[in-house]
């Protein structure tokens, strides 16, 4: 059956995400709020952005074994300005982190970003005695998905972005704008 | 306006742009500033050190052993070979005796891992160039070794197999078949990707002759591998000072003498060949015993000074360790392939298109950061 | 050739050097100032021929820094390690053996940049893999309290 044929009532962890949903909207507003929701989680396209080892597994995830198509990310953006959704696949530096701040300035809402990788998440295997490794990826941008691993399997990555579909479904016009408000500008 | 569009469109003016950091051919976090004359490239320019992750400082706080974690992530390809280096060099310096089946396991499962690397450079070479479904094949082939890697190391790409005296457990009981299974299938995929690719008269057209590299020039530049063996180059570690069990096995060194990129293509094919025949020679003959050779808990070098060199999948990689008695190394340098490879895409890419500098770093099979570490 | 034969003949090349047997190669141990000069006549003699340089490392023994070079010749396959000291912590030079070996440009500014070792006559010298302003790290009484997390 695989991950694709997973029940909702079985991705038993994560129960906050059914909080997330907005009650007490009327009911042109919810099937509104339900068709976009549906376009856009069953459409998200990554960006190429594969600094270390991490970028080799998110390659065999695109790969015919654990194909990534059949849930509609099917093709890798080189462009910014026409990707979704952004994997940090790999550690990230000091170097490197202005780089990054620009790219995910330069995408187009609405942006998600996916940490993978121990490194993306805490500086991993180099958090102590490394003095030039950004120690997690959430210092320079606001991430939604946590996908840990060292590197992560494939399966794993999988799961990771279906957790960043079931977080879209809760999304409504109203409320996209709050959630980001902590690091964005306006 | 008019007139400088002129100017530049007559190649007349040279301007300079930037294949950034994040781009979808550079093969990671590698940043080339190249000047241009109309299409044809005068200067490449590499900006590194995106992803410098201060290892070498690093494994001066750690011990032995937990070198082996940090080398497993310098070039992710050829893990299993960068361990081996290190091990090698510190049961060197123990003088500690290995027994043959560790010999024998660690060679088979180095070529394995030579075998998944040009799988991969085959998959992003063709993708590079515009052929997407040498992408899908080559992965495809590649997730069969990482099966065999899974099954008995216990990861599929970061396996950290190897420890100072021997291995950390003993192989699966399905590991013989498997291979041999792995073995015959590939040996009749391979064709396949002759079809696809060598023969391709398009492929022809874009590596024949692009990127020259001269003998002397791969001598004085410092480059090993297999794009030094196609300018004639005879620098196999293998061959030169045999390690593990590779004195007891047959095998050509794959040596071509045109030196452009189609031959830098061609010898990680002919390599793919001559480790199969590696593996042949030796996986039915696994001699019996221990797995691990009892080590001290605590691993301190006698001072002094060694260096060991082994055959990854790209060159040369030399482990130059100096130690001074302690638990953790004084200085711990690692001589890497791809920083020499780097070195010479300027001299090889001088007046050739832009869409050539693609296909010539391609060739030069560059895993970023084991540039940076 | 064998090592005491090839000791003989560097030892002819330049007086100043000393020769040590360490546990895997031969070491020469050699002032700053006659680097160059002897590293060009290790090249271009016919009996030594040192055509490979196999890697340049920087090393901070505590007191002076120190580089190593690790030489291979390719025609008579025999290995050499050469060794200087440098004294001044504050501002160290060598000169650099870029154009004797092309592979030495690369190294040798890693070796700037992580230890901060001027190499006069270098074709491009600037820092590779950090900041302009960044210090050296590789020094042994380097400190960073901001990005190092020890335990």
């Amino acid at each position: 059956m695989g991950i694709k044929g997973m029940k909702k009532e079985e991705f038993r962890d994560n129960e906050s995400l059914e909080l997330l949903k907005e009650s007490g909207s009327n009911v042109l507003l919810t099937t509104v709020n339900d068709v976009i929701n549906w376009g856009r989680k069953n459409s998200l396209w990554p960006l190429t952005f594969a600094t270390s080892c991490c970028g080799i597994e998110m390659m065999a995830t695109g790969a015919p074994r654990h194909d990534f198509a059949r849930f509609g990310m099917e093709v890798y953006r080189a462009s910014p300005r026409q990707a979704d959704v952004i994997v940090v696949a790999g550690t990230i530096v000091n170097k490197m982190a202005p780089v990054l701040k620009r790219l995910y300035d330069q995408m187009s809402e609405p942006k998600y970003v996916v940490a993978m990788g121990a490194c993306a998440i805490s500086g991993g295997p180099f958090f102590l005695n490394s003095y030039s490794v950004v120690k997690g990826v959430e210092h320079i941008i606001p991430v939604d998905v946590y996908v840990p691993g060292c590197p992560p399997r494939p399966e794993a990555l999988l799961y990771g972005m279906i957790q960043l579909q079931r977080k879209i479904e809760t999304e409504s016009i109203k409320s996209r704008r709050r959630r980001n408000a902590s690091h964005d500008v306006k | 306006m008019e007139e400088t569009i002129k100017e530049i469109v007559d190649e007349n003016q040279e301007y300079v742009i930037n294949m950034g950091p994040q781009h979808p051919s550079t093969h990671g976090v590698l940043r080339l500033v190249v000047s241009l004359k109309g299409e044809t490239v005068k200067n490449v320019e590499p900006h590194i050190g995106y992803v410098h992750r201060g290892i070498e400082k690093m494994c001066e706080s750690i011990t032995y052993p937990q070198i082996i974690h940090l080398t497993d992530r310098m070039d992710y390809l050829s893990a299993h070979i960068n361990n081996e280096a290190v091990c090698l060099n510190v049961e060197k310096a123990l003088e500690v005796d290995i027994p043959d089946r560790i010999k024998v396991i660690r060679t088979i499962m180095s070529e394995l891992t030579r075998i998944q690397s040009h799988q991969l450079f085959w998959a992003t070479f063709g993708m590079d160039l515009g052929g997407l479904t040498c992408f899908f094949y080559g992965l495809r082939d590649r997730e069969k070794v990482l099966d065999i890697f899974e099954e008995t190391c216990g990861s599929r790409m970061i396996v950290s197999y190897n420890c100072p005296g021997g291995l950390m457990y003993d192989i699966h009981p399905n590991f013989q078949k498997r291979v041999k299974d792995f073995i015959n299938y590939f040996r009749k995929i391979l064709p396949e990707y002759d079809q696809l690719l060598t023969g391709n008269v398009i492929f022809q057209e874009r590596t024949r002759g692009i990127g020259r590299l001269s003998l002397e020039d791969a001598i004085s530049y410092g480059v090993t591998g297999p794009a030094a063996r196609a300018s004639g180059f005879s620098c196999d570690v293998r061959k030169h000072e045999p390690y593990s069990a590779y004195d007891r096995v047959k095998f050509n060194e794959v040596l071509f003498n045109e030196g452009d990129t189609f031959h830098r293509y061609l010898a990680r094919i002919e390599e793919m060949r001559e480790s199969m025949n590696i593996i042949d020679q030796l996986i039915d003959n696994i001699p019996e015993g221990p797995f691990a050779v009892k080590m001290k808990p605590v691993i301190k070098l006698p001072e002094g000074e060694y260096y060991q060199r082994v055959e990854t999948a790209r060159g040369e990689l030399g482990v130059y360790i100096i130690s001074d008695g302690n638990k953790n190394p004084y200085r711990i340098k690692f001589r890497s392939p791809c920083f020499s490879n780097l070195s010479v895409l300027n001299l090889i890419s001088k007046d050739f298109k832009i869409a050539d500098l693609v296909a010539i770093g391609g060739s030069l099979d560059l895993v970023i950061p084991e540039i940076d570490r | 050739m064998d090592k005491v034969h090839l000791g003989d003949i560097i030892k002819s090349l330049d007086s100043d050097i000393e020769i040590k047997e360490g546990k895997q190669f031969t070491e020469i141990n050699i002032p700053a100032s006659n680097l160059y000069t002897l590293a060009k006549q290790l090249r271009e003699n016919h009996e030594t021929s040192f055509d490979f340089l196999i890697c340049i490392t920087g090393v901070d023994y505590g007191q002076d820094l120190g580089v190593v070079y690790h030489l291979r010749s390719i025609r008579h396959n025999h290995t050499i390690v050469l060794k200087t000291r440098i004294s001044d912590r504050e501002n160290p030079q060598l000169d650099s053996v870029a154009d004797i070996w092309r592979t030495a440009e690369f190294h040798e500014r890693e070796i700037f940049d992580l230890l901060g070792i001027k190499f006069t006559n270098h074709p491009d010298l600037r820092r590779f893999f950090l900041k302009r302003s960044y210090g050296f790290p590789l020094r042994k009484d380097f400190v960073d309290d901001i990005n190092i997390v020890t335990k």
